[in-house]
């Protein structure tokens, strides 16, 4: 059973909803992002989401498309990035790491490189933005040859078919994006993602988290009702973008701002 | 491989690959507005009743066919093949933009969608689709990278008049590409009650395939009108190649006659070897961007890399997958003009013949110049003057050191 799983399935047992904050590896510095996801993993992270930058992030809001500008003008690399989760691994070896990006810096990596290098570092799933799982059938074969879980996303305009596909290709948890929107975009229909949540169930066992538009512990609270994680990436990007020069300011603001989520959670 | 070993005549499969190129590499929110999109065209493309529409608007509103003129002082002063301009400069908008822009405003109107987006490098795909948008009473939003809309004003300003919103992008590095992440985050965000008009042939399937069947029309006539002119088929194609719907529009109906040699002219910049161009055939390798895989300018973590060119369309560091397996079939010569050698062009053609190139078309024109003289003189060579210069003055002016 893979960590994502395991970490899931005892959340679940607890009664409790998985908090998974996103941050852009690299940013706002090289050695920010170890000290960052130790931070958010203290303050009560179960899974966290760390962003490859891409210098074309086509479906992020200004937030995360500034972090990855940030990120990629400190020189960061594919390479930084399998660096940083090995050396968070050296400390924590309990919370899941998925690497989430996009396809072509995987592609220059090469599949099978990066598969080996990224399980080797300690990561245990993948999302990536512009593979669907129609074009995903090769890279999956060897991504899960090496452990790793390949978490899709679904959307608002997702089919009932298209649903049925992709579950039946996730593994780990399914990412449901809860608007039409790129990320960090403030427009949330609690009851349309509820909706599709059940219709989604009705397809699958797979554990659902529900990110885009999560921005505080009261729509954390709201979108945990239904769904077994929330994700938070943008109102925690820009959390770190504001304290960018002042770093142990920010790791305290970071670790206030997660463990808000969690009581919102846990509420 | 999906397809049979270098088959490029029946291209896309219905994935939307040409060979291992193209496809649909999007997030998951734009799958169905493709998918429905795809399924909109299939139905259409076989409706006599759209493509005579289609038709009707080409001949009535946009002016076709557009001639095919011999050079005749040119291919004199050059000393060997007859060049033969196609003449989609003297199209309404100046440009081949607007032959596809028609097609996806019908395709539009279909689906009843009523607003259109599109991005643009130049500007003439923007005023291209701001026409159309007027035309069909839809509104319309174009985005622009800040610096494209820096050196195009002219064509910002035709865009206004025309009722479009121009957006100006200010994100990464301000050009094509941008514009159309930034269009492709709209699409995503309005995807609902918006048609995404794409201006070249790349982007997800289905709009490569699209794209270039709207764009044939370049090469249908040039066949015919070649052949009334000189009796035969040319002996060879020069256009250039930017995302390459104006190439892909001429060369498509010729790809079955082998004795037709195909040049592509990509934007040399200030050369190669420089790394300062636009050039991804040519320089580049295959990669994943806006949602196909195809040539692109990329560095060796995969980061997309800043391109240059003097021609604000030609800047884009990916290009229609078409394209990227015509090369590896070797169907098509891919080559590169450099800024100073289309500037040259650029000024040869309008002094010579009076004809005013834009700067993309000037690429077409700069090898076409090179060529020329290594062929016969009862040879000819079809150059695909896909855009008037107009808009350029401006640029040739600064580099000429005078403030207009």
């Amino acid at each position: 059973m893979s960590r994502i799983t395991a970490c899931l399935q005892q959340l679940k047992q607890q009664q409790k909803k998985a908090l998974i904050p996103f941050i852009t590896a690299g940013d706002p510095q090289l050695d920010a992002s170890v000290p960052l996801l130790h931070t958010l993993a203290e303050q009560g992270a179960d899974i966290i989401e760390l962003g490859i930058p891409f210098s074309d992030p086509m479906a992020d809001g200004p937030v995360i498309q500034l972090a990855d500008e940030r990120a990629l003008a400190n020189g960061v690399t594919t390479q930084h990035v399998l660096g940083m989760v090995r050396e968070f691994r050296q400390t924590n070896q309990h919370t899941p790491i998925v690497l989430m990006g996009y396809l072509n810096p995987i592609e220059a990596f090469g599949y099978q490189q990066f598969a080996q290098a990224a399980a080797e570092a300690g990561v245990d799933g993948l999302i990536v933005v512009d593979l669907p799982p129609e074009a995903a059938a090769e890279p999956i074969k060897l991504f899960d040859a090496a452990g790793l879980d390949t978490i899709f996303l679904i959307a608002p305009t997702t089919s009932d078919k298209r649903i049925a596909t992709i579950t039946a290709t996730g593994r780990g948890y399914l990412y449901y994006v809860s608007l039409k929107g790129v990320t960090g975009a403030g427009h949330l229909d609690i009851d349309g993602v509820n909706s599709k949540l059940e219709t989604i169930r009705k397809t699958t066992d797979l554990p659902i988290a529900v990110g885009f538009g999560i921005k505080d512990a009261e729509t954390a609270r709201l979108i945990g009702q239904n769904a077994d994680g929330v994700v938070v990436g943008s109102a925690l990007v820009k959390l770190i973008a504001e304290f960018q020069n002042d770093r142990d300011t920010m790791l305290s603001r970071v670790a206030e701002f997660t463990q808000s989520l969690r009581q919102g959670l846990d509420q | 491989m999906s397809q049979n070993e270098r088959d490029f005549l029946n291209t896309p499969d219905e994935l939307g690959n040409f060979g291992p190129y193209g496809g649909r590499f999007v997030s998951e929110t734009l799958m169905a507005a493709l998918d429905e999109l795809e399924e909109i065209y299939h139905k259409l493309s076989k409706d006599p009743e759209f493509q005579a529409a289609f038709d009707r608007d080409l001949a009535h509103y946009v002016g076709r066919p557009s001639p095919l003129y011999h050079a005749e002082r040119w291919s004199r002063q050059l000393g060997g093949a007859q060049i033969y301009l196609k003449r989609e400069d003297l199209n309404h908008t100046g440009a081949h933009k607007v032959n596809n822009t028609i097609g996806q405003a019908l395709l539009a109107k279909y689906t009843g969608k009523r607003r259109v987006i599109a991005e643009t490098g130049a500007g003439q795909h923007g005023v291209a689709t701001a026409t159309v948008a007027a035309r069909l009473g839809l509104d319309c939003e174009v985005f622009m990278g800040a610096e494209d809309v820096k050196r195009q004003s002219l064509n910002v300003y035709r865009m206004k008049l025309l009722g479009a919103k121009v957006n100006p992008v200010t994100s990464g590095t301000k050009t094509l590409k941008d514009a159309m992440n930034e269009a492709l985050r709209d699409w995503v965000t309005n995807v609902d009650d918006t048609f995404y008009i794409i201006g070249t042939v790349a982007g997800p399937h289905p709009y490569p395939m699209l794209v270039r069947d709207f764009q044939c029309v370049i090469g249908r006539e040039a066949r015919v009108q070649c052949q009334e002119h000189t009796g035969r088929l040319p002996d060879a194609l020069v256009a250039c190649v930017g995302g390459g719907s104006n190439a892909i529009g001429l060369f498509h109906p010729f790809l079955a006659d082998e004795s037709v040699v195909m040049y592509g002219v990509e934007a040399g910049g200030l050369g190669l070897a420089s790394g300062q161009h636009a050039a991804p055939l040519c320089a580049g390798r295959p990669g994943v961007l806006h949602g196909n895989r195809t040539y692109l300018m990329e560095d060796g973590d995969g980061q997309i890399m800043h391109t240059h060119s003097v021609s604000a369309g030609l800047d884009y560091p990916g290009v229609g997958p078409e394209h990227s397996w015509l090369k590896d079939c070797g169907r098509v010569n891919y080559v590169a003009a450099n800024d100073a050698e289309a500037l040259d062009a650029f000024r040869a053609l309008t002094r010579i013949e009076g004809i005013m190139p834009a700067l993309e078309s000037s690429h077409a024109l700069a090898y076409a110049a090179k060529l020329a003289p290594t062929m016969d003189k009862d040879q000819t060579i079809v150059v695909n003057l896909s855009g008037r210069g107009d808009k350029d003055i401006l640029t040739v002016a600064e580099i000429d050191g005078i403030s207009l």
